[in-house]
């Protein structure tokens, strides 16, 4: 495969991903106001996933349609990482796991805005709108878990302690973002990972929390070696079109 | 043949204050600012549009409604294209589609759009639109609609939908 097909793909990926585990909470969020507000990050997130399977599908030049893409490969062929797949625990889990994305998302598309693909750098201009509400969305709920109740503290201490070994990936280039980055379709991760430990640093801070040691971490995501939680959304999120090809809605 | 391209055009907008939000159906597709461009291309007619937020489910439905007014009205080749840049912002939403929103019960956008960024960031203070009371409070950044938040009268005790500014 191309790489700058895979590197496209790595981006819709992850958006469809976390888009598709986010819409887990519709009906089931803590309190309306949130359940909405998940569930309206997952439609931003998805719809961002559809431009960027467009583009990925231009670049390619075989005519698939942004929907074969989305629901029509095999686990392998996703190219999101760990952190986005990994299932929503508590709201605690949720918010901590949204706010680590938020803050890389955020950062990773202000560079994209320099991209040397035009669509990439509309998609990077329309979908930053939408992050930036994202982001002080996770990040006002993690200082208010964070610096609230004692439970709701325990319980944000305990997603940043499953979740961190998770974060490394986002800024270790595989060879379609080093290629990326070199050719000026993508971006230096080195630089990215600078402003997301900022961001972190910052509102770990507000909430009264520990920013962990680098230590060991888990990769695999973008080269298609998932963790199992991979399997059982994409079984969930294929089998309509699998079980009825081509249905649109 | 010689077309008066101004007059054409002109027609052609007509028609498209005729497609509504699918959504917020009291405005028109030119209230919101979507509709971008009109144009004369070689063998058809070509109605660009943008969404305004990226995953904005009326957008494929305000595609087929652009095409089917116009095949109606003998616009035979009709394309849609869209665009996601210039980003849309509610600094394109017209007055009168301002107006049409508080009639409807949803606030308009206060003011320009601006940065996003300020953690915990005091809300626009923002009038009822029932009993027009400025003595409301934001319940939430996200609301009905992607392009909404919801806020809650103090006065009236009414929640309504916010069109925030984007």
């Amino acid at each position: 495969m191309d790489t700058s097909v895979a590197y496209i793909l790595h981006l819709a990926d992850n958006a469809l991903i976390l888009g598709q585990r986010l819409s887990e909470w519709c009906g089931h969020g803590p309190i309306l106001e949130q359940d909405m507000a998940m569930t309206n990050i997952s439609l931003d997130l998805v719809g961002q996933s559809r431009s960027l399977f467009q583009l990925a599908s231009d670049l390619e030049g075989m005519g698939k349609s942004e929907d074969d893409l989305a629901f029509l490969r095999v686990g392998i062929d996703y190219k999101n990482c760990l952190l986005v797949e990994q299932p929503n625990g508590d709201f605690a889990l949720t918010i901590v796991r949204q706010f680590f994305y938020d803050a890389y998302n955020y950062h990773n598309y202000q560079a994209l805005l320099k991209s040397n693909n035009e669509q990439l750098r509309a998609i990077a201009e329309k979908s930053l709108k939408e992050i930036t509400y994202h982001l002080k969305w996770s990040s006002e709920w993690v200082i208010r878990l964070g610096d609230g109740t004692e439970e709701s503290s325990l319980r944000v201490k305990n997603a940043i302690l499953s979740l961190w070994k998770y974060t490394g990936e986002l800024f270790t280039p595989v060879d379609y973002e080093i290629e990326a980055a070199r050719s000026g379709l993508g971006v230096d991760l080195e630089k990215i990972e600078i402003l997301w430990a900022e961001e972190v640093n910052k509102i770990f801070d507000l909430a009264g929390l520990k920013v962990p040691e680098r230590g060991w971490m888990q990769k695999g995501g973008k080269k298609g070696a998932h963790t199992e939680h991979l399997g059982f959304i994409l079984a969930d999120m294929q089998y309509l079109q699998r079980t009825y090809p081509g249905q649109k809605w | 043949m010689v077309i008066d391209r101004a007059s054409e055009k002109k027609k052609i907008y007509a028609l498209l204050e005729q497609v509504c939000d699918p959504e917020i159906p009291v405005l028109s597709i030119l209230d919101l600012g979507i509709v971008r461009d009109v144009s004369f291309q070689e063998d058809h007619l070509e109605i660009t549009i943008t969404p305004t937020y990226t995953g904005c489910p009326a957008m494929d439905m305000i595609e087929v409604e652009i095409k089917a007014i116009l095949q109606e009205n003998n616009y035979e080749k009709v394309k849609v294209k869209t665009i996601l840049s210039p980003a849309w912002t509610t600094d394109w939403l017209t007055e009168s589609g301002k107006e049409k929103l508080l009639a409807y019960g949803i606030a308009p956008p206060k003011g320009k759009a601006k940065s996003k960024r300020a953690l915990f960031a005091e809300a626009d203070e923002i009038a009822c639109p029932q009993c027009k009371s400025e003595n409301t409070e934001m319940v939430s950044q996200f609301g009905s609609t992607a392009c909404k938040a919801q806020y809650r009268c103090k006065d009236c005790q009414e929640p309504f939908d916010y069109f925030k500014c984007h």
